[in-house]
């Protein structure tokens, strides 16, 4: 088969699985990173200053330090503390960490966006707490959380390229070996960032669409 | 779990990650004042009449924000050079973050400019202002200070994502602390004092920000408003 | 003398809409023309089409001596000697009141900043607001804000000013002292257009008034036809406007 784009099959076939592993990896960090962001943002809104305190040490350190550096504390350093850690390992705890802060903080925002009024007529209506956030709170949050959320996946998709660093094999780890048989940097990287592109440009889109959706309907 | 901290390794490499230190300011500190150039004028592309004007700045702006910062470093620093256009990696970071912040600064500002009532701009035209002045003097204050907390985390997640340019060898903090773990292995240590780093230094971007806007935004230091 | 403004069968759509259909009136220096009309009547357009905010689609416009209807008009010099104060002032919320008023005196007419200054604290004393010169527009009532727009068109010493509705946005005990602002104005001499719906006012300052009615002039003359209306039209209007 002719070689596509300067690339032999056997290039797009490794592409493909680091492709693969792209999402693979960015489904981790948006399912496990969304169970954990859950979670702080519940804590950075609870009613304990201590747990406030300790949800917003932990969004303040996360969104302090470059994920990069995230990755090498747990890829080179943990293995000395006597934990084993394979990079695929020490990828999805880094995504995970990292996508639990800036979920977090987003939905906190949607959260708070809820008009205070709505959550003392729940208080009147006698619901319990965890009742409350079920039935009156997080339906009206989760629309205003669905634009800025698939608009953060983008950022997910893209964050996890920088997994290539630590000998993850995923997308642009595969571009950086194929760059090294084929010594034709630009049109590889280019042929990449496309993938990319082809990955996240739905994603941008379909945020715009449902932000603007909801503005139309706020209005 | 029997582990001793050691951090003596900074008695001997401080210097280096100092200079590293350096090179991570510098390079976050050029590419938000050019970022933010480009991005204006970008933004102010994007509101004119010309479609082809407006249509490529879309585009540009579409294409930086959908894909990754390191595969854009990659393009710039080892794909150009084998083009021929040959530069150093501190300044194909510069080149690579600047592209990068510009197009998000871009989309910011351009929100805030779309963000201004018309009778801003009608009220400006019957003054007999030109469409520059009007733009320099009424649309561009008025939006970059509506959006201004916007693009300052932008610029703090912009410093961050230097560390980045480490992968091109620009020999930043992230770098330094590569090779001072790679020599001492000592990895923990190292990379915890330098997350420390990180997180002192978005600290200080985030009070400069403040400062600045409080400089800059007269109205809200007069009237107390909260930016 | 040739007229500060003269429509000439004036045509205006929006869309399929006719705004304006064949509007002639000329205002000669020094008079003050009210105009007045049920909203839609098109006599907002009609004042916008003076400073060419509007374009026309038929009929010709002339305003001190500038071809508004030509598409090659300098817009800048028209506007020069044209000014004209909105219904939702559309002050700068970043400047300060004197800041609002010398920009364009310093910007277009590059004026120095003494003399800026100085032109400012002559506008604001007009308006009766001196104090207030170094506020911002948020400090300030509507009432004010509107009287900082009258100011800041006042600067360029216009030969003409057009008021849009100046004080449909004002609650109604901040209303009387923009309109004696205007009254001072007019006993000054200043050539003025006004959309008003304040008729006890049009009927006390006005020389002349034209009422507009379906995108025409439907009747007009001196105040007192606002007393002794001769068409069914005007007639209704002023009842259910008194």
């Amino acid at each position: 088969m002719a070689a596509l784009l300067g690339l032999s099959p056997a290039h797009w076939a490794a592409l493909l699985s680091g492709l693969s592993w792209t999402v693979f990896l960015s489904l981790v960090g948006f399912l496990a990173g969304g169970l954990v962001g859950f979670g702080v943002a519940l804590a950075r809104i609870s009613e304990s200053a201590i747990v406030r305190r300790i949800s917003l040490a932990y969004v303040n350190l996360i969104q302090g330090t470059p994920l990069l550096i995230l990755m090498f504390v747990l890829y080179f350093g943990l293995p000395v503390l006597g934990l084993e850690m394979p990079p695929l390992a020490a990828a999805c705890i880094a995504m995970t960490l990292f996508s639990a802060a800036y979920l977090g903080e987003i939905w906190r925002g949607c959260l708070e966006a809820v008009p205070r009024t709505q959550w003392e007529a729940a208080d009147c209506l006698a619901l319990a707490r965890w009742e409350r956030m079920l039935l009156v709170i997080l339906p009206q949050a989760l629309r205003i959380a669905t634009p800025p959320t698939v608009g953060f996946m983008v950022q997910i998709v893209k964050n996890t390229s920088i997994a290539s660093v630590i000998g993850m094999a995923e997308m642009t780890y595969i571009g950086k070996l194929i760059n090294n048989a084929t010594f034709q940097p630009f049109r590889t990287y280019l042929v990449i960032a496309a993938l990319y592109f082809a990955l996240c440009y739905p994603l941008s889109w379909l945020s715009r669409r449902l932000e603007r959706k909801l503005n139309v309907a706020h209005r | 779990m029997n582990y001793s901290f050691d951090f003596s390794f900074l008695r001997d490499y401080w210097p280096m990650l100092a200079e590293g230190l350096v090179l991570t300011v510098q390079l976050a500190l050029m590419a938000t004042v050019l970022g933010f150039l480009l991005g204006t004028a970008c933004a102010v592309a994007s509101t004119s009449r010309s479609r082809i004007l407006r249509g490529l700045v879309g585009l540009y702006v579409e294409i930086i924000r959908n894909t990754p910062l390191l595969v854009q470093l990659f393009v710039v620093f080892f794909g150009l050079s084998s083009l021929g256009l040959k530069f150093s990696a501190t300044t194909s970071a510069v080149i690579g973050l600047t592209i990068n912040i510009g197009a998000y600064s871009s989309e910011i500002i351009r929100a805030g400019i779309e963000s201004i009532h018309r009778g801003q701009v009608e009220a400006g035209d019957c003054l007999a202002l030109s469409r520059w002045q009007v733009l320099a003097a009424i649309v561009l204050p008025t939006a970059i200070e509506k959006v201004y907390p916007a693009l300052a985390s932008q610029y703090v997640l912009l410093m961050l994502g230097t560390s980045i340019a480490s992968q091109i060898s620009a020999e930043e903090l992230t770098a330094a602390a590569s090779r001072i773990q790679s020599d001492t292995f000592r990895p923990f240590e190292v990379f915890l004092v330098v997350a420390a780093l990180y997180i002192a230094l978005s600290f200080l971007m985030r009070g400069m920000f403040w400062a600045l806007g409080q400089f800059a935004f007269t109205r809200r230091r007069r009237l107390g408003t909260p930016l | 003398m040739s007229p500060i403004v003269s429509f000439r069968d004036v045509h205006k759509s929006f869309g399929a809409v006719p705004v304006l259909k064949g509007v002639s009136f000329e205002i000669p220096k020094g008079q003050v023309v009210a105009l007045i009309g049920r909203s839609g009547s098109g006599k907002s357009t009609a004042l916008r089409c003076i400073d060419r905010l509007e374009t026309i689609d038929r009929g010709s416009i002339t305003v001190c001596g500038h071809a508004v209807s030509d598409p090659n008009i300098n817009l800048r010099k028209l506007r020069q000697d044209v000014g004209i104060v909105f219904q939702s002032y559309n002050l700068f919320p970043h400047l300060t009141v004197e800041q609002n008023i010398t920009l364009a005196p310093r910007w277009v007419k590059k004026a120095d900043r003494r003399k800026a200054h100085e032109l400012a604290r002559d506008v604001l004393a007009q308006v009766g607001l001196l104090e207030k010169i170094d506020a911002y527009p948020e400090q300030l009532s509507g009432g004010q804000q509107q009287r900082v727009a009258i100011a800041r068109s006042l600067a360029m010493h216009p030969q003409v000013m057009l008021f849009d509705e100046v004080t449909s946005a004002l609650d109604p005990e901040l209303t009387g002292e923009v309109l004696k602002v205007i009254e001072e104005l007019a006993k000054q001499g200043m050539t003025m257009l006004l959309v008003t719906h304040e008729m006890a006012f049009a009927a006390r300052i006005a020389d002349r008034i034209i009422f507009m009615h379906q995108g025409l002039i439907h009747e007009s003359g001196s105040r007192e036809i606002l007393r002794s209306p001769s068409t069914p039209e005007l007639k209704n209007f002023v009842g259910a406007g008194l």
